[in-house]
This record gives C-alpha cells, sequence and structure tokens, in this order.
C-alpha cells in the first residue's frame, strides 16, 4: 500500500486539472462550487482511502460525480460552455465555436463526458474511464458514439 | 494556476476548518535563522521544523502519524506565529500555546515535559532532566528525547546543556542553539566550547 501524501500535495498536484475539467462540465460560474464539493468530499473520505496510487483518477471520478449532481439539481441539461483549458485542441476541434461546445453540451451524459474530458481536458482514456467509473474499453466506446453524433449533427 | 483555481481553494481551507476536516493545519514562517514549519492540530502546536529540515518530510511524517488530512492555513498558526515573533525580538519570555505532544511518548514525553518547565535564560543538564523525567541514570535516552524534541523552540531544549556548560546537540544545528542562548542572554558571543 502506497502511503497517502500530505493532502495539499494532492491539492497543489490536481486542483488545476480539475478545475478545467468542472469549467468544461458545468461552466465557469459553477465550477467554482463543484470544485470546493469536490475537495471537501475527496477531503471527508481521503484518510480511509485504501490505493493512493490513481488519486487523478479518483479525484477526477468524484469532479464527475460532484457534475453530474450540479445538473440534476438544476433539473435540466448540462450548459454548454465555448472555452474550456487553454490547451492546444487535437483532432481539429476549434477551441472557440459556440455552435460545436453546444452540441456537446446536448450529447447524453457519458459521451458529454467523454468528449469533454477527451477534448476538452485533454485526458487519456484510461484516465477518462477512472473519472467516469468505466472500463477504458467504454471510455473509448462512449468517446467514439459521442465523436460520431457530433460529426453527423454538424455534418 | 489560474487565480480562480487559487480563491477556491482559499474558500476551500475556509470551509475545511469550519467542517472539522483540518486534522493537521501548517505554515511557514520566517525566522532569523531562516524558514520554520509550523503544525498544529485541534489541540495545539504538534510540530516545529527548523530551517535545516526537510519541510516535505516533516509534512509526510505528519500524514502518516497523525492524519493525512494535512491542509496548508496559515490563518490558523497566527498566534504562533506572533508569539514567535515576539521571542525572536527579545520581547517574549514565556510562551503561551495550546501544545500537542502525541508525537513523542513514554520518558520521551516526560523529558520534554520537564524541559517545558525551564524559564527563559536558564540551562540545565541532560542529567538533570533525566531525573525529573524518572530516570536520572538514563541520561544518554534523555539527551535523545531532546533530539527527537518534535516542538523545538517553543519546548525549549536549547536550554539543556551537557554537565560543566558543553554545548551538547541541537537538532538545528549548534549555531542556531548558541544563537539563542545569546538571544536569552545565556551566553555572549563568544564562541562555546
Amino acid at each position: 500500500m502506497t502511503a497517502l501524501p500530505p493532502f495539499q500535495t494532492v491539492l497543489d498536484e490536481h486542483s488545476a486539472a480539475v478545475m478545467s475539467i468542472l469549467q468544461g462540465a458545468v461552466g465557469r460560474d459553477s465550477a467554482d462550487d463543484c470544485f470546493q464539493e469536490t475537495f471537501l468530499a475527496a477531503l471527508r473520505a481521503y484518510p480511509k482511502l485504501s490505493d493512493a496510487s490513481n488519486l487523478r483518477g479518483w479525484l477526477l471520478t468524484i469532479a464527475h460525480r460532484k457534475a453530474i449532481d450540479h445538473h440534476r439539481a438544476r433539473g435540466r441539461e448540462p450548459v454548454p460552455v465555448a472555452e474550456v483549458r487553454e490547451v492546444a485542441v487535437e483532432d481539429g476541434i476549434p477551441e472557440h465555436d459556440p455552435g460545436l461546445w453546444a452540441a456537446v453540451g446536448a450529447l447524453p451524459p457519458k459521451q458529454r463526458a467523454a468528449v469533454a474530458l477527451r477534448y476538452g481536458s485533454d485526458l487519456p482514456h484510461n484516465e477518462i474511464a477512472a473519472a467516469l467509473g468505466c472500463s477504458p474499453a467504454a471510455a473509448r466506446h462512449s468517446l467514439h458514439e459521442g465523436l460520431k453524433r457530433l460529426r453527423k449533427e454538424l455534418g | 494556476m489560474t487565480t480562480a483555481t487559487e480563491k477556491s481553494i482559499e474558500q476551500l481551507q475556509k470551509r475545511a476548518a469550519a467542517e472539522g476536516l483540518l486534522d493537521v493545519a501548517y505554515t511557514t514562517a520566517d525566522s532569523p535563522f531562516g524558514p520554520l514549519l509550523l503544525a498544529r492540530t485541534e489541540r495545539g502546536l504538534v510540530r516545529v521544523g527548523l530551517p535545516n529540515q526537510d519541510a516535505d518530510e516533516l509534512l509526510a511524517d505528519l500524514a502518516a502519524r497523525v492524519s493525512p488530512r494535512v491542509l496548508e492555513a496559515p490563518k490558523q498558526l497566527d498566534e504562533v506565529r506572533r508569539e514567535l515573533d515576539l521571542y525572536f525580538e527579545g520581547k517574549l519570555d514565556r510562551f503561551d500555546l495550546p501544545l500537542d505532544w502525541r508525537l513523542s511518548g513514554g520518558f520521551r514525553q516526560r523529558v520534554l515535559r520537564a524541559i517545558n518547565r525551564i524559564p527563559y535564560g536558564q540551562t540545565r543538564s541532560y542529567t538533570e532532566m533525566a531525573r525529573k523525567a524518572g530516570n536520572e541514570r538514563a541520561v544518554r535516552a534523555a539527551g535523545t528525547a531532546c533530539g527527537s524534541n518534535p516542538i523545538p523552540l517553543v519546548v525549549p531544549c536549547h536550554r539543556v546543556l551537557r554537565t560543566g556548560g558543553a554545548l551538547g546537540g541541537y537538532g538545528g544545528g549548534l549555531p542556531m542553539k548558541q544563537g539563542l542562548l545569546e538571544l536569552e542572554g545565556v551566553l555572549d558571543g563568544r564562541a562555546a566550547s
């Protein structure tokens, strides 16, 4: 068993990633609330965490759940955001295209999350899987289905 | 990191404290000898890291021995920092801070509690400390207890010398021990033996 590092280390290393994912998933205005909820939940559970080998995946899973809670509480479909993270976007998906992100926001939750995590937060498949709480194959499938649907809708 | 994230983290620390999730709060503070690490629990000051000690190692040790809920929260240490500042200015001769003794047990803790009663500007020998802790012959163990003092400065192990007056050892290095004794007026500026 890996010893748990001081929680501050976890915060220092992963807060930026959690914030950008939440900004992608719930929008800038609500990201702060979800960020607090994510790290408070993590802090509550932290001493009992049995495996410290994938703290990032663990945090992203919590963040993802908090984002879902947020949307459920709002009782409507997710708000798409035009701005995500300031990273180079792969595969030719333009960063500041409101139409595109509106379409992403309209995808079913798993597909939307997979697309946002892959292209908004630049996560590899295994980390998307950890964040979504599914297998890497299922994450790849959600991403594939999401992209297929986007291509169809955006022509 | 964005400013938005920094603000969120600040807010998070407040909420963690309010919800009782801040098991170990820490900060760093300047001193004439270099940066100090200060850590407290809900019981009181639990660790003072001296300038020559590795802060990351001390924090990892706190995570393992007290709780992994270790967060940087400077406000929680305001009073500790204030008293230390006054002490280094020569304006405070007795700390009035709650202490958390959990990092030392048994004989060592008894030695440290005895050390904690040595008045400002006075010194004692390792032998006297061993006797006060209940075993006069355990002089070497008393020395070890001083060396492993988790709350140096506030628990003044720098006031313990060898019988005869030689400085003995210090976790923060002998120049620091000498500097502290000069500050308290025990030693003048001459190099001690």
